[in-house]
C-alpha cells in the first residue's frame, strides 16, 4: 500500500511480536526461533496528520506504549511498515535512522526512570543539541537555558541532578528534553500517569500548549480518558494489540460505535452528583485475554454482552462508517441501537 | 518540593553568573562514607602504610643507609632494636626496609590486577551485557571457559615454564582478575540497559558506544568501585601465596608473601621476622576491606528513596 502523503506518520499493518521462551544458549547461537511469542501488535494500520493529537488508549498491557515505541523504531516492528512524511523508517539502517531521531522525539511515562540520575539536568537536556547541532560552550547553555524556561523550570537550576526535582518538574525536564532539537513529532507515553493528579493537569496544559505554540503533531498515550479528551483531535481505542476504533475526539465520546470503546467511556466518572447518579455503567465481566494466545475471531468476543457465533470465527476489519470514524465490529448496528435501547429505557 | 540550596565550597563552576550548584549521588555517596568511622580510620590507616611503603625505603636509606639487599653478616637475627626496628633476617637485612619494599610489590601486584581488571572487566562486560543476544552468549561462554581453568595451576606452570618473572606474574594475575568483574559489570548493565533513561538516550539518538560509556556504565560504577576495593587485597593475598610457594617475588626482591615465608621458618627462634611482615600485610588486607565495606554501604542505591 503506497504511504498516504498528507499524514506525518503512516502506520500499515505493524506487527510487533515478542519472543517469550527462552531457547536456551545453544539454540540462540544456533539462532533457533523460539517457541512461543507475545503478540503485542498484531496488525495497526493507523495515520496521523500533520499538527494534530492522536490519543491513544486502552487497557494496561493492550500494546499502546509498544505501538508508540515501534513507530519511533526504539522496537522493530516484526512486519509491517512505517512511515514518516513518506519517508519509510522501518527500512532505514541505523545511520539514516539516526538522522530522522532529530525529527521525532519522546516524552516518557516515568520521570524518576526517565532521566538519568548521574547527569546534571543542563547535561540531560543539551545532549540532544549536542548531537545534532554544533553549538557548544556558552551559545549551548544559553540554548538550555531558554528552554528551561519554555517549560517553566528555574534556569538556575541547570547543575543540578534529578534526584533534587519533584516528579512534574522532572517530566518538564524530560519535555524540555524531547523539544531540544526541535522535532516535529513527539510520542508521549503516558507523560502524567506516574504524577500527582494536582500536577497532571499542569504537565497536560503545558503539553497542549507547546503543541500549539510549536505546531507538534503528537501521539499521546493514556488510559485517562478524560485527559485524552482534553488533548486530542483524534482518538484510537486499542484493544489486545488491534485497533477497535478510531474517530475524532468529540465524535467518539459522543458516539462510541465499538462495544469494548462504550464500556471505557462508560466507566469514565462524571463531576457532577446528579448525573453521576443516573449513569449507567457497562461492566465488563472476565479479564483480557493472554497476548500470547489471543482468542480466535473478534478479540473482543469473550468479553463482549453482544458477541454471536460469528464473532468467534471471524475477525471484523476495522471499516470506516463515514465521516472518518471507524470501528472494528460486524455488529455496529445492533450495538448503537441496543445502546440506544438501554439509554432510554435507563 | 525543592531540596535546600547548599552552597558548595567546591566550585569549579566556570559559570559567570549565579548557579544553584546540585549535590551529585557521588557527593551523597561521600558523606555517607564520611559518617562511617570504620571506613574513615581503614582509609587513614591504609593511607598511612601506603605513605610509608613508598617514602620509608628511602629515608632509610638516607638515615641508616640500609636498604632492602644490603647484607650483614654481624647483625644476624637480632632482635628489634633502635638500630633495626623490626629486627634483621639471617643474612642481616633491616626487616623495615625489606616490609617496606615488600609493600611496594605487594601493592604494585595489586593495583596492576585491579586496573587491568577495571579496563578490560567494565568494557567487556558493558559490551556483553548492552548488546545481549548471541554477542552476550558467545563473550560470556568465552568468559566461563577461562573461569573453568584452574588458574592457580595455570600460574604455577607458566611461571615455571617461562621466567620467575614479575612481569609474567603481573600478566597472569591481570588475567585473571577481570573475569569477575566482567559478570558483575554485565549482570549490571542487565538491569540498567532496561531503564527509561537509557531507552530515552536510544530515542534522543546517542550512539551506542556514547551509550554504553555516558549512561550505562556511570551508573554501574557503585558495585565496579566495591569489587576493586576488594579485589585489591584478594590479588595481593594470591601473589603472597605463590610467593610463599616460592614462585612470585625472588629473592633479594621481597614482597609480604615472600617475607612471611622466610619468616615461618624462623618462627619458634625468631619470631619477629614473620611478626612484623605479618602484621603489616594483615592491617591492609584489613583496612582495604572495612574501606571496600564503607564504600558498599555509601554507594548503595537502595539507601536513597528515590
Amino acid at each position: 500500500m503506497p504511504e498516504n502523503v498528507s499524514s506525518l506518520i503512516a502506520v500499515r499493518d505493524v506487527k510487533v511480536h515478542f519472543p517469550l521462551d527462552s531457547v536456551g544458549s545453544l539454540g540462540r547461537l544456533l539462532g533457533r526461533p523460539p517457541a512461543r511469542v507475545v503478540k503485542a501488535i498484531d496488525g495497526v494500520t493507523l495515520d496521523i496528520q500533520p499538527g494534530k493529537t492522536l490519543g491513544l488508549v486502552g487497557e494496561s498491557g493492550c500494546g499502546k506504549s509498544t505501538l508508540g515505541r515501534a513507530i519511533l523504531q526504539l522496537v522493530r516492528p516484526t512486519a509491517g511498515r512505517i512511515f514518516f512524511k513518506g519517508t519509510e523508517l522501518t527500512g532505514l539502517n541505523a545511520r539514516q535512522l539516526q538522522q530522522m531521531r532529530r525529527r521525532m522525539q519522546m516524552v516518557f511515562q516515568d520521570p524518576y526512570a526517565s532521566l538519568n540520575p548521574r547527569m546534571t539536568v543542563g547535561d540531560i537536556i543539551a545532549e540532544p543539541i549536542e548531537i545534532f547541532e554544533p553549538l557548544r560552550g556558552e551559545a549551548l547553555r544559553r540554548r538550555v537555558q531558554e528552554l528551561m524556561r519554555t517549560v517553566s523550570l528555574n534556569p538556575a537550576f541547570v547543575k543540578r541532578y534529578p534526584h533534587e526535582f519533584s516528579g512534574g518538574q522532572r517530566q518538564r525536564i524530560g519535555i524540555a528534553r524531547a523539544l531540544a532539537v526541535g522535532p516535529e513529532f513527539i510520542v508521549a507515553d503516558e507523560p502524567i500517569a506516574a504524577l500527582d493528579v494536582s500536577i497532571q493537569a499542569q504537565i497536560l496544559n503545558l503539553l497542549s500548549q507547546l503543541r500549539r505554540e510549536l505546531g507538534l503533531t503528537t501521539l499521546f498515550i493514556s488510559h485517562d480518558l478524560r485527559a485524552v479528551r482534553h488533548i486530542s483531535d483524534r482518538v484510537a481505542v486499542m484493544y489486545l494489540g488491534k485497533l477497535v476504533e478510531v474517530a475524532d475526539s468529540h465524535e467518539i465520546y459522543r458516539r462510541p460505535l465499538h462495544p469494548y470503546t462504550q464500556a471505557l467511556i462508560s466507566a469514565v466518572p462524571v463531576p457532577d452528583p446528579a448525573v453521576e447518579k443516573t449513569r449507567r455503567r457497562i461492566v465488563l465481566t472476565g479479564d483480557v485475554p493472554s497476548p500470547i494466545n489471543p482468542p480466535t475471531g473478534c478479540r473482543f468476543h469473550t468479553r463482549c454482552p453482544y458477541a454471536q457465533e460469528r464473532c468467534r470465527a471471524e475477525e471484523p476489519p476495522l471499516v470506516d462508517t463515514g465521516g472518518g470514524h471507524q470501528a472494528a465490529c460486524f455488529l455496529l448496528e445492533e450495538v448503537s441501537s441496543g445502546g440506544a435501547a438501554r439509554d432510554s429505557a435507563a | 518540593m525543592q531540596t535546600p540550596v547548599e552552597p558548595t565550597s567546591t566550585a569549579l563552576a566556570p559559570e559567570s553568573f549565579e548557579l544553584v550548584r546540585g549535590t551529585s549521588l557521588w557527593q551523597d555517596a561521600r558523606r555517607r562514607l564520611v559518617k562511617n568511622k570504620l571506613a574513615v580510620a581503614s582509609a587513614i590507616v591504609f593511607s598511612v602504610i601506603l605513605l610509608a611503603v613508598l617514602v620509608g625505603p628511602a629515608i632509610i636509606a638516607n638515615t641508616w643507609g640500609y636498604t632492602y639487599d644490603m647484607t650483614n653478616s654481624e647483625v644476624v637475627y637480632q632482635p628489634p632494636s633502635a638500630a633495626h626496628w623490626f629486627g634483621t633476617d639471617q643474612l642481616g637485612r633491616d626487616i623495615l626496609v625489606r616490609s617496606l619494599i615488600g609493600g611496594q610489590i605487594s601493592l604494585l601486584v595489586a593495583v596492576v590486577a585491579s586496573v587491568v581488571s577495571l579496563l578490560i572487566g567494565v568494557t567487556y562486560g558493558a559490551i556483553s551485557g548492552y548488546l545481549g543476544g548471541k554477542v552476550d552468549e558467545a563473550m560470556m561462554r568465552f568468559v566461563d571457559i577461562l573461569y573453568s581453568l584452574p588458574d592457580i595451576f595455570l600460574i604455577i606452570v607458566l611461571l615455571a615454564f617461562f621466567s620467575k618473572d614479575l612481569i609474567v606474574l603481573f600478566a597472569m594475575l591481570g588475567a585473571i582478575s577481570w573475569l569477575t568483574m566482567a559478570r558483575i559489570v554485565r549482570g549490571q548493565v542487565l538491569s540498567i540497559k532496561n531503564r527509561e533513561f537509557v531507552e530515552a538516550a536510544r530515542a534522543i539518538g546517542v550512539s551506542t558506544p556514547k551509550i554504553i560509556f555516558r549512561h550505562i556504565v556511570p551508573n554501574t560504577l557503585g558495585p565496579v568501585i566495591v569489587y576493586t576495593t576488594l579485589t585489591i587485597p584478594s590479588v595481593m593475598l594470591t601473589e603472597a601465596f605463590l610467593s610463599f610457594l616460592g614462585l612470585g617475588v625472588q629473592p633479594p626482591l621481597s614482597s609480604w608473601g615472600t617475607l612471611v615465608q622466610e619468616g615461618v621458618g624462623a618462627i619458634s627462634v625468631y619470631p619477629w621476622h614473620l611478626i612484623f611482615p605479618g602484621l603489616m600485610m594483615t592491617v591492609t588486607l584489613f583496612s582495604l576491606n572495612f574501606l571496600g565495606d564503607g564504600l558498599r554501604d555509601a554507594l548503595d542505591p537502595q539507601a536513597r528513596a528515590d
